[in-house]
């Protein structure tokens, strides 16, 4: 039955894509539409003392320029919603829609200028006058929580927004007979999210009902509705929100912005369609990245290299406000058990605002920085008790046999963290083999002998995919015969339209090229979470699954009827339904359609619901298990720090693939991402918060030439949780790649003694530390 | 406010003449005035490469030339690549290596890759990654798209 199911289907986004044809929030032009440009803080942190904008009111082509107070009551003095409460919050401080009275990092929105065109808005921008009171900015979230710290808000007692921990087990008694204590501190940098598309708003009020359309180029038009309706105080109904293609999204985009809140308020006050799209510079400056933490962990340990526990501190930087909830320093901790039977951890993390971009999960979340400190963890038990890493991970895996296992802790959820499957020293075996682990120390003497130093690097993960709570999705049939699911979910990118066409496809027996899906418009689909932490695949590709098999099921059953013929004997192929060994006797599903949707002198069948259609959604039974291994081999030049990425091996574990190929490029993707994390992507800011890297000049991304060639083996453990066994892919990529690299470029300089620990990573900084190792005495080749 | 010119240019094979602001660049200019969005704006300083079209020819980024500057040019874009209905090869095999995720960067690496396949038809790897060294692309870790490059570069040099 499994025709397209499983098989390399091309994706049917792609040749209107590949031509032009794109539809992108820039490419949407309404009529009487008027642009919008920002006039962003220019400070770290400042009190607004005024605003002076009457040079730019009156400048040729300005509609209008508004600051918070000409928002008019209520919304003069009204944050932002939360779209994430919790109890956990000591400070809850979301961003107001425009500055009110303070401005607490570099490219906070102050005022918004409305003209004919974005040029005019931008020349208009640029002569608003803003009288600002600097005050002292809290940028290094290392010393945020410290006593004679700058407060991040002028008005708040300390930085500290919240503490959560992961705890479970004997911890004190795992620490205390441990033949090895061992203890590593580390930084890790993310930055943002450099989807290739920045973010853009339109909206707009329809005149024949007085509601808002929204375009938004964002992951969650579903939160964008229910958080936007609840700031302006209107019924959801009235707010319809469309993601239109969006060109990327990896995090940053499932947040909503107060570009969100201001622009649909304008469209009421303006009573024209308003746009704007995000440039560049306000990318770097105001949309949300995922920043630093500082960790300190300790490990305790056997001779042979098992954990008996794992306990330490954590600082995350949350950045200026709240918008994001905590689910980054959530996902930051959460996972820290990763692939391993860990009987024992105690972990705090400490939240602090610091005056820099609102911080929010970037591909991964925190599932990457909570990876990275596991497997540093399983690097330091290697180099000092002089184990194979990769030993060490296999002889504390979780065991195939475990599962569903229980590290202990619980989710965000309250439910107790489960993990439904997988094998996880089948993957790091076929990782090794990949990438030729055995005959590495071969590769590695021959190269010392000409003087090269070329190391290697491994890392595994897990990854919990397939967050709920729910999506949903219908599938209908047309009189044609032609298929079209509505769903909720948007896509950045990821192939949901094909992907879904060839699970409908394969249940009811048609063409792939007879199937349409439509989503991302909260008209056309009523309730939706959004496209994030890997969830899609597995939430979606559940609801459309069970839709399809009713919309199967209901057209055996009126078949069965018409024909008088009982269910078992039919079969659906072809576009028909018809009975087994009899193909002429049979009705076409177009024709099943027509006869459950007729117009005035017809009848709907005895016993039958209007419509060939079937809606489903579906409730999470927890998260599906994803995992894999990662094998970075490396070359670093000694004189200059220049490091080689010389092969990428991968071997993961998403479940049953849909669409290999397409599994196979968010694998890819992931990866790049990771190394951009390790090796190139850094956000600095000099002390007084400014920041320094606004372009990508200053800002560097992965690009091709640089990038290794990544060889990947896929393990299919399927889940046990929905029905086809499907795991999410989207982040797996990322998770493990910082050590791998990390790990890779010390297992080099192994010579040297060099530990790396933080990343990014560059030529210089390897540079000072093998002068560091050579000024302590270091003998290279010793 | 601002200075205008008149500028007459080819825009895939067809005439487009106009006054612009001669601050305009030649990416607003093509999406804007010609109507002709498929040109994505991914940076505005030179350096992602989604803007990236055919002037006479030559692969340039149309968000650091300026429109005036293209005055009597022939500019092709993304949407004058396919003839008669038919995919170029690049963009054909983009589709068929998964050289495409979010669609975004697309249409500037395949016009990048198009000149270059064009200026040397029997590329290696090397030589792909080299030539879309000025592309940033999020999605697709580019190892889509440089088989795409290698698949269509046979393809146009006829085989092998």
């Amino acid at each position: 039955m499994d025709t397209y199911v499983g098989s390399s289907v091309l994706r049917s986004e792609d040749p209107r894509l590949l031509t032009g044809n794109g539809r992108y929030i820039d490419d949407i032009v309404l009529p009487n539409m008027v642009h919008a440009a920002f006039v962003r803080s220019e400070h770290a942190h400042a009190r607004i003392n005024g605003v002076d904008a009457d040079t730019a009111r009156s400048m040729p082509g300005v509609v209008a320029v508004m600051t918070l107070d000409d928002l008019g009551e209520p919304y003069n003095t009204k944050r932002t919603e939360q779209p994430y409460p919790s109890p956990a919050f000591k400070q809850d401080i979301t961003i107001y829609p425009l500055a009110r009275d303070e401005v607490c990092f570099v490219g906070e929105p102050i005022a918004v200028v409305f003209a004919d065109s974005r040029y005019t808005a931008e020349d208009a921008a640029a002569m608003v006058r803003v009288d600002y009171e600097p005050l002292p900015a809290m940028v290094d979230v290392a010393a945020a929580l410290d006593d004679d710290a700058p407060l991040a808000h002028a008005d708040s007692p300390d930085n500290l927004i919240a503490t959560l921990s992961i705890g479970f087990g004997d911890v004190d008694g795992a620490f205390a007979n441990a033949p090895h204590v061992l203890s590593e501190s580390f930084r890790q940098h993310r930055g943002g999210c450099h989807a290739m598309e920045c973010r853009g708003v339109i909206a707009s009020v329809d005149p024949a009902h007085g509601g808002l359309t929204m375009y938004s180029s964002t992951q969650s038009p579903y939160l964008v509705r229910s958080v936007v309706a609840r700031y302006l105080g209107e019924d959801e109904h009235n707010l319809r929100v469309i993601a239109p293609d969006v060109g990327g999204g990896f995090g940053p985009k499932a947040g909503v912005y107060p570009e969100e809140i201001v622009l649909p308020l304008a469209a009421r006050m303006l009573s024209r369609p308003v746009k704007w799209v995000e440039d560049r510079r306000e990318h770097f400056l105001a949309t949300n990245q995922q920043g630093d933490q500082v960790w300190s962990l300790e490990v305790a340990a056997d001779d042979d290299g098992t954990i008996r526990g794992v306990r330490g501190r954590v600082i995350g930087d949350a950045g200026a406000y709240t918008n994001y909830g905590l689910l980054l320093p959530m996902t930051s901790v959460i996972p820290l058990p990763g692939p391993y039977a860990i009987p024992a951890i105690d972990v705090k993390v400490d939240v602090a605002f610091t005056n820099t971009p609102t911080k929010c999960p970037v591909r991964g979340a925190g599932r990457p920085t909570a990876a990275y400190a596991m497997e540093r963890m399983i690097e330091v038990i290697a180099r000092n008790l002089d184990l194979d890493p990769a030993d060490v991970r296999a002889r504390n895996f979780v065991r195939a046999d475990q599962f569903p296992y229980q590290p202990g802790h619980t989710m965000v959820t309250g439910a107790s963290v489960t993990y439904d499957s997988g094998d996880f020293h089948g993957c790091l075996d076929m990782a090794k083999g990949v990438a030729d682990y055995a005959n590495f120390s071969l590769r590695q003497e021959a190269a010392r002998a000409e003087g090269r130093y070329v190391g290697i690097g491994v890392s595994s993960y897990i990854e919990d995919t397939g967050m709920g709570p729910y999506e949903g999705a219908t599938v209908r049939v047309e009189p044609s015969g032609a298929i079209q699911i509505l769903a909720g979910t948007a896509s950045q990118g990821q192939g949901h339209a094909t992907v879904f066409s060839q699970i409908v496809a394969d249940q009811l027996g048609v063409a792939f090229e007879d199937v349409t899906y439509q989503s991302a418009d909260t008209a056309l689909f009523p309730l939706g979470v959004g496209t994030l932490a890997s969830r899609t695949v597995v939430a979606v590709s559940t609801a459309v699954h069970e839709a399809a098999a009713q919309v199967r099921d209901k057209a055996i059953a009126l078949t069965a009827q018409v024909l008088e013929a009982a269910e078992a004997d039919l079969e659906v192929a072809g576009g028909r339904v018809f009975v087994k060994g009899s193909p002429d006797r049979g009705m076409t599903l177009g024709d099943l359609a027509t006869q459950l949707a007729p117009f005035n002198t017809g009848a709907v069948p005895m016993g039958f619901t209007p419509g060939l259609e079937a809606t489903s959604y579906n409730v999470t039974r927890g998260p599906a298990t994803a995992s894999g291994s990662h094998i970075c081999e490396v070359e670093v030049d000694i004189e200059t720090g220049e490091i080689t990425l010389i092969k990428y091996s991968v071997a993961h574990d998403c479940g049953r693939m849909l669409n290999p190929q397409l599994v196979e490029g968010q694998v890819l993707g992931g990866v790049v991402h990771g190394i951009g994390n390790a090796l190139f992507e850094r956000m600095h800011y000099d002390e007084s918060g400014q920041p320094l890297s606004v372009n990508y000049g200053e800002y560097f991304l992965p690009l091709a030439a640089e990038m290794p060639p990544i060889e990947i083996a896929h393990q299919e453990t399927l889940s046990p949780l929905n029905p086809m066994g499907v795991k999410g892919a989207g982040e797996g990529g990322t998770l493990p790649a910082a050590n791998a690299v990390i790990a890779a470029i010390e297992n080099a300089l192994k010579p040297f003694g060099v530990v790396v620990n933080d990343y990014p990573v560059d030529p210089e900084r390897i540079c000072e530390l093998l002068d560091e190792a050579l000024a302590g005495g270091a003998v290279p080749g010793g | 406010m601002a200075d205008t010119r008149r500028i007459n240019l080819t825009v895939n094979g067809e005439s487009h003449e106009g006054e612009v602001e001669t601050r305009m660049h030649l990416a607003d200019f093509l999406r804007q005035s010609a109507g002709l969005t498929g040109t994505h704006l991914g940076c505005e300083h030179g350096v992602c490469g989604a803007c990236t079209v055919l002037v006479d020819g030559e692969a340039v980024r149309a968000c650091l030339m300026l429109a005036v500057q293209a005055n009597e040019t022939s500019v092709t874009t993304i949407e004058g690549l396919a003839e008669d209905g038919e995919l170029h090869p690049v963009q054909r095999a983009f589709q068929e290596q998964h050289g495409l995720q979010c669609g975004f960067c697309t249409p500037g690496m395949v016009m990048s890759l198009a000149a270059y396949i064009d200026e040397n038809p029997s590329p290696d790897e090397r030589d792909i990654r080299e030539a879309i060294s000025g592309n940033i692309c999020r999605c697709t870790g580019y190892q889509g798209i440089v088989a795409a490059g290698l698949q269509a570069a046979v393809e146009i040099r006829g085989g092998g």
